[in-house]
């Protein structure tokens, strides 16, 4: 049974409230161009960095716990790691190849992360920009030195 | 005194606050851990003496977080993935939360003796 309410025409207007400005219910939609809308963002790189994310972290799930498991569980933890014990794990390509892979993944999938965290919180367009010229920079240079000591690692060294 | 205005989230806000807590944490490791790693280059004596600080007690309680955090962060990822990928992942995204602070439990209780036995021994003997 239909109650009546305040004078609507065709059910429309229910209350007798004051008109409300349309345009305070718009929402921009989100891909919509704007002024402040650089014209080199027409790529996927946002959808591209979620994928890296997913992806890199499946591999990594399996070369950081294997990683863990052999440095601090197995025989004796923490307390077996010396220069000796890295040059004989460092002696096999195979695990040169999981360090090198491990070091680069963990590195991109960190920045890329740290890169979301600073475009969350810092508000100043200048902060976020020097922020990430921080970022960027202390990233290669860590990556760059990884690798370095990876490939040039000599066990009979001094 | 206004009630419900703050929003204080539900498994899902904290899930999400815990993974991004614990990948900035690993992030600044990971910088400090390439580093060390480095000093092989430089001279046995001076790898040895570096890591020789990892096997401290202070130290070594930090690799038993370390290992919590990264844990966790594994754990809750492929859950982020499950969400994302798995059709079904949005309804049950609760369920695998508790599925992953549960395996987290059980590994973190694994692998309490083996990276804290060095500890361990000192203290207890």
């Amino acid at each position: 049974m239909a109650i009546e309410t305040t004078g609507s025409v065709s059910g429309v207007e229910l209350t007798n409230a004051a008109p409300t400005d349309p345009s305070a219910f718009l929402i921009e939609p989100p891909r919509a161009r704007t002024k402040r809308t650089g014209r080199k963002s027409r790529t996927n790189f946002e959808m591209l960095a979620w994928l890296f994310m997913r992806l890199s972290g499946v591999v990594l799930v399996f070369l950081v716990l294997g990683h863990l498991i052999i440095q601090l569980v197995l025989d004796g933890g923490v307390t077996k790691i010396s220069f000796a014990f890295v040059a004989g794990r460092w002696a096999s390509p195979f695990w040169q190849g999981w360090d090198l892979l491990m070091l680069w993944l963990a590195m991109l999938h960190g920045a890329n992360g740290m890169r979301t965290v600073i475009n969350d919180y810092a508000e100043r367009d200048t902060t976020r920009f020097w922020l990430k010229v921080l970022l960027v920079t202390a990233t290669v240079f860590t990556v760059l030195l990884g690798t370095l000591v990876i490939f040039t690692f000599d066990p009979n060294i001094s | 005194m206004p009630a419900g205005t703050l929003y204080r989230g539900r498994e899902g806000m904290w899930s999400w606050v815990a993974h991004r807590v614990t990948g900035v944490l690993i992030f600044f490791f990971l910088f400090a851990h390439v580093l060390d790693t480095a000093l092989v280059r430089v001279s046995p004596e001076a790898y040895n003496s570096t890591i020789a600080t990892y096997k401290t007690w202070p130290v070594n309680l930090m690799e038993y977080g370390l290992t919590a955090a990264i844990l966790f962060h594994a754990l809750n990822g492929l859950r982020v993935i499950a969400v994302d990928f798995w059709a079904k992942g949005p309804k049950y995204q609760r369920q695998m939360l508790w599925t992953v602070v549960t395996v987290w439990v059980v590994l973190m209780a694994g692998a309490f003796y083996p990276i804290l036995q060095e500890t361990l021994r000192n203290w207890f003997g």
